[in-house]
């Protein structure tokens, strides 16, 4: 039974325990620094991104269009087929909205994150990225959900092959495809 | 079915990416004491398990072999003998050392483990195993509390 | 499918569950194996092989965590093994133990979990950090939390649920913990108090979330002879189910987790259990947010899709209700030091059974109990169901 914590009742600290030396303490700062390899599918999503476009795979097998691309299909385990160019308009599948930063500090403008259906993706491929031009509140009262959204790229000389050369995803306006 | 294949290096991306991470340790129950008693102290701890017969060296909480409980502080001779050693040319990213360091495994009598440390005063060429050596500690003002609150061995008088 | 042995639970061991612990991550996991030993009636000469489970190394920051806390798991010239699923670790211990011995290769197992995450300074989030795709998704900045709140809300937005109705999670499971000896964060909170403490990544608040924490839990495992001779009470391990899901967690249902509902199918085959909401008496469900232990229950199938917020709001989780849902209070009461959380749903789940939870137990005897977690980039369920 969880009594037994009586015989063995272990020895908690503040934070002050630690930052003011009251109890011994090692610091360490690793130096893992990585260099990741893109791969072949990743490669080229990127260098596309650099063109502004955004590029998929298709696995003949299940039919699927797989966004980010994927050299191999890990449904049907065999090698995808060809390269597909899909829209960089979509639909947005949730959306939150972020006060805090990667380390968990306070953000001074708060961010609205998302995942993203593309148009000419399979239904369920879904991509990570942001939202601008929409209003928090329609995140809170979850208008959000369903909206039309087309990406806003970087200016072609400020691309760097990098996801975030689209900077944002905003709600499409009427009319406009 | 096709498997594509990047045939330019230059077309294969690679992206960099970097651990941020910051650590600090406590040094737990046993190292409180232990290292303790280094700084305040210049004086070396081991813990006893007396049901296995072993003296633990550094001090440990728990005995390994049977979990007991190590309450029996054990004071541990300074003086230890090179059980093994080694000489490093580079640093921990391969640059190549101004001076070449001489690390060893220090055992001391009676007691089961002892120290990886540096050895100094003494020329990498006269190093022998089974030398017996003694340490050199910090001023007792500048010592913190950590491992190297001893700077080095170096061969005994 | 021959299960060649049974294998039962003898003893439990739970170290107190704090923001930070002045043990080593070996001391933590040796008071909680200490615990376990002398509860179940043995010596660590009778322990014939060792199953360990801790998360990322980045956490307390000792690469080969595993090997680094041998010792304080009993691990000393034994054979020894590490597993690891994310956060489904502390569930997946006792089960990669259980096969240990139902494979009849050994009588006595000893299962443990440790988790030291106080050592990443000056907040664990930035290790989290590091899970995540280092091309795709880092440049954008994530954080583990994001994930969650991006699957709450679609979860809200699909079955229409409000983040009051949620709340009453973190409600209860807090004053749950008020009973438990080990827990961290006990409380008497509100509703209110959930839904005014700081937003962190909107719909998630402070409140709706389980804390940073240092702890271990260990238990032991033995083979039915075994068992027997040691207690009159042992808690037999029936059934055991794990699913693993796509990498590509934005590619998901993420409304409804489907992989848990195919952990928890292949555990209740093995168990023999057909209408699992009345078969099992009392649950652990893996509750890092207040949502996902709705969200799991669903996906266990103790509750229809989108109906575990109208159960929660009648009662019947409470640990006095048809279906108690975390008694121990779970990770947002007791704290949740990774994979030790998981293995303290066990405990917890092998205390209900044998009437030892004091102020805990859930009434009307319980003789089947459910434990589970979650974890990996939010695609792994682990589950175990166990008997009196």
């Amino acid at each position: 039974m969880s009594e037994k914590i009586k015989e063995y009742p272990g020895h908690p600290l503040s934070e002050q325990d630690i930052s003011t030396g009251k109890v011994l303490t090692t610091k360490w700062r690793p130096k893992a620094r990585y260099m990741y390899a893109a791969g072949v599918a990743i490669s080229k999503f990127l260098e596309e991104l650099k063109n502004g476009r955004i590029v998929g795979r298709k696995c003949r097998k299940c039919g699927r269009i797989l966004v980010p691309p994927r050299m191999y299909c890990e449904w049907c385990f065999r090698p995808t087929d060809e390269w597909v160019y899909v829209k960089d308009t979509g639909r947005v599948v949730t959306a939150v909205i972020s006060y805090i930063a990667a380390d968990r500090a306070r953000l001074e403008k708060p961010e609205i994150i998302a995942v993203i259906e593309l148009d000419g993706a399979s239904p369920g491929m879904g991509i990570l990225h942001k939202l601008g031009e929409v209003d928090p509140e329609d995140v809170k009262n979850m208008k959000v959900f369903g909206m039309r959204v087309k990406a806003v790229w970087k200016p072609p000389e400020e691309r760097e092959g990098s996801i975030t050369d689209i900077l944002y995803f905003r709600p499409l306006k009427e009319g406009e495809e | 079915m096709s498997l594509e294949k990047i045939r330019d290096p230059e077309r294969m991306r690679r992206w960099p990416g970097h651990m941020e991470t910051d650590y600090v340790y406590t040094v737990g129950l046993a190292g409180e004491r232990f290292f303790r008693e280094i700084k305040d102290n210049g004086k070396f701890y081991g813990t006893r398990c007396e049901k296995c017969g072993i003296t633990y060296f550094p001090a440990r909480t728990f005995c390994e072999r049977c979990l007991s409980e190590l309450k029996e502080w054990v004071e541990v001779s300074p003086r230890g003998y090179v059980e093994m050693y080694t000489i490093a040319y580079m640093d921990l990213e391969g640059n190549k050392l101004e001076k070449p360091e001489i690390w060893a495994f220090i055992r001391f009598e009676g007691v089961f483990g002892g120290l990886v440390h540096k050895l100094g005063e003494v020329k990498p060429e006269e190093v022998k195993i089974g030398m017996v050596v003694e340490p050199v500690l910090k001023p007792k003002e500048q010592r913190e509390g950590s491992i190297t609150d001893i700077l080095y061995f170096k061969p005994a008088k | 499918m021959i299960i060649k042995r049974k294998v039962a639970v003898v003893g439990a061991g739970l170290t107190l569950f704090r923001r930070r612990m002045q043990e080593t991550s070996r001391e933590l996991a040796w008071e909680a194996t200490k615990m376990a030993l002398e509860t179940a009636g043995i010596e660590l000469k009778d322990v014939e092989c060792v199953v360990m489970g801790s998360a990322p190394d980045a956490f307390d920051g000792i690469h080969m965590k595993g090997e680094n806390l041998a010792d304080g798991c009993g691990g000393w010239r034994k054979p020894y093994t590490r597993v690891f699923v994310g956060g489904g670790t502390g569930v997946f211990v006792p089960i990669a133990a259980w096969w240990h011995v139902a494979s009849g290769h050994f009588d006595i197992c000893l299962a443990v979990a440790e988790e030291k995450m106080s050592p990443c300074h000056p907040h664990p989030q930035w290790a989290f950090h590091t899970i995540f795709d280092p091309i795709l998704s880092r440049p954008l900045g994530v954080n583990l939390i994001w994930i969650f709140a991006l699957e709450m809300h679609r979860y809200m937005y699909k079955y229409g649920i409000k983040k009051e109705d949620i709340a009453l999670v973190s409600v209860k499971n807090k004053a749950n913990a008020l009973d438990h000896p080990c827990a961290q964060l006990a409380a008497k909170i509100t509703v209110e108090d959930v839904l005014n403490s700081e937003v962190l990544v909107w719909p998630v608040q402070r409140l709706d979330i389980s804390p940073i924490t240092d702890g271990a839990a260990a238990i032991v495992l033995a083979s039915e002879d075994v068992a027997k001779k040691l207690t009159d009470s042992p808690v037999w391990i029936e059934g055991v189910g794990w699913c693993l899901d796509s990498r590509y967690w934005t590619n998901r249902d993420l409304a409804y987790p489907k992989y848990v509902e195919y952990a928890a199918r292949m555990a209740y085959k093995m168990a023999g259990i057909h209408n699992p909401p009345k078969e099992i008496d009392v649950a652990e469900v893996y509750d890092p947010f207040d949502y996902k232990e709705l969200h799991h229950m669903e996906g266990l199938l103790l509750a229809r899709k989108g109906e575990a917020p109208k159960l929660t709001k009648e009662g019947v989780t409470q640990r006095d209700g048809d279906l108690p849902i975390n008694p121990s209070g779970g990770l947002l009461g007791v704290g949740n030091p990774i994979a030790a959380a998981g293995l303290m749903k066990v405990c917890e789940i092998f205390w209900q059974l044998r009437g030892e939870a004091g102020k805990r137990q859930v009434p009307g005897d319980p003789r089947t109990g459910l434990a589970q977690a979650w974890g990996d980039l939010m695609q792994i369920g682990t589950v175990i169901v166990m008997r009196a």
